[in-house]
């Protein structure tokens, strides 16, 4: 197997800050740091390239720089991409993080990179490439590099990859389905957890949900008599059809669908597509999973202003939460066009 | 979802049923639902005993809206 390999303008010799713009410049004979992976891939993947690009021309170039290195990589064959290690050094992370995204979604290859947890980044990009676990500073080049190239190995072999905490780069947020891990069962396994836990004991959850950071609440509705609330859900109901064919679990998008005409949601012109429960119940009264018709009440009863003409739904089973805050993003972003005042969230 | 379009400026109520959960991920406003396949209904109950339990968990989380809270908080329904 062959692969490409991305490093900035101080790995590559060139220079530091002063050549940060840089455009990208194309090697057919590996420089830098690229000899050193190439050495640790063999035999089973040859490093054949290296691209190098300045941190500052890839951040706030993004368009021009991506552009030109497609043109490069149009040209080539090549089935996993590296880029880095950035250490702590943030543009280089970003720019790194960058190019791994733009790669991995217009050739559908694996990228690797390297970077410490403290580089900006993991946190953007964690999701989108396999970021390692790496050191601050340079001096860990060969500490860095040497999982990256473990790693590609693995995949070049087609040999089973582990979760990440076991291959030691960044939770991506996909969970995977494990069956009987070390042929111990989940009753089993949920027991000697528990046990633990009465002993006081540490134990680790199968089930990591990452830290939240906390939103401080919104101030209140001054009058609800005046509010439009807008129903939003994570109940999967859809008109029947699944116009929008919204997966049944872990969700990739939403829907919106008006309500402007409708008093409730009735049998048969709408249902539940949600994979997580029974969906017997809410198929026979949609209102049970997005009670629209006691929305409906409360407008006529003056208690609120307008029920919003539009509901927005996904689905909440095994959806990340990379994916829901970015369908909360999108929908935040329609409501505030809309002037929607506030929202009823219903999930499952 | 909800976390994010709080963080807009938008007060949202969460109902769900499993309200540690809801708790963990940063809702502030939330109700609690009847249980995960019909969390504002109930098939077991006469239609006009659904309604009430809808209705009030509705009420309840539209009340939640218009209350300034400082923590997370579960708002109590009368059914």
């Amino acid at each position: 197997m062959k692969a490409i390999h991305y490093i900035n303008q101080f790995f590559a010799g060139i220079g530091g800050e002063e050549m940060a713009d840089q455009t990208p410049v194309f090697h057919d004979k590996l420089i830098g740091c690229s000899m050193m992976l190439n050495a640790m891939c063999k035999p089973d993947i040859e490093v054949t390239n290296t691209i190098v690009c300045g941190d500052n021309y890839i951040t706030n170039h993004t368009e021009e720089a991506l552009k030109e290195i497609f043109a490069f990589l149009d040209t080539k064959e090549f089935g996993i991409f590296f880029a880095g290690p950035a250490f702590m050094a943030g543009r280089y992370g970003v720019g790194c993080g960058i190019i791994c995204k733009a790669v991995s979604e217009r050739y559908h290859v694996p990228v690797i990179t390297s970077m410490n947890e403290e580089n900006p980044g993991v946190e953007e990009y964690k999701a989108a490439a396999y970021i390692f676990k790496g050191g601050r500073k340079a001096t860990f080049m060969k500490q860095d590099v040497t999982p990256m190239a473990a790693f590609a190995k693995k995949i070049a072999k087609g040999e089973k990859l582990l979760p990440a905490a076991q291959e030691g780069y960044f939770p991506r947020g996909i969970r995977m389905e494990i069956p009987q891990p070390d042929g111990i069962m989940a009753a089993d396994r949920v027991i000697d957890m528990l046990l633990k836990k009465i002993n006081g004991e540490p134990f680790q959850t199968e089930l990591i949900i990452p830290s939240m950071e906390k939103i401080p609440p919104a101030a209140p509705v001054k009058d609800l008599s005046k509010a439009t609330i807008a129903l939003v859900s994570s109940s999967g109901v859809v008109p029947v059809d699944n116009p929008d064919r919204i997966q049944s679990a872990s969700a990739q998008k939403w829907g919106k669908y008006n309500i402007a005409d409708r008093d409730n949601l009735p049998e048969g012109v709408y249902k539940t597509i949600h994979a997580g429960f029974d969906p017997a119940a809410m198929c026979a009264v949609p209102d049970r999973g997005i009670p629209l018709d006691a929305m409906r009440y409360f407008e006529k009863q003056g208690k609120i202003g307008k029920v919003y003409d539009w509901f927005y739904v996904t689905v909440g089973t095994g959806t990340t939460q990379a994916f829901a805050a970015k369908f909360g993003k999108e929908i935040a972003k329609e409501l505030h066009d809309a002037g929607v005042d506030a929202v009823i969230l219903t999930s499952t | 979802m909800g976390k994010e379009i709080e963080r807009t400026g938008i007060p949202v109520t969460v109902m769900c049923n499993l309200i540690d959960v809801a708790k963990t991920v940063g809702s502030n406003r939330m109700v609690q639902t009847v249980s995960v396949p019909y969390p504002l209904g109930d098939p077991e109950l006469s239609p006009e005993a659904e309604w009430q339990l809808r209705t009030s968990r509705v009420e309840a989380a539209l009340n939640a809206l218009a209350t300034p809270v400082e923590e997370p908080t579960v708002f109590p329904s009368k059914f």
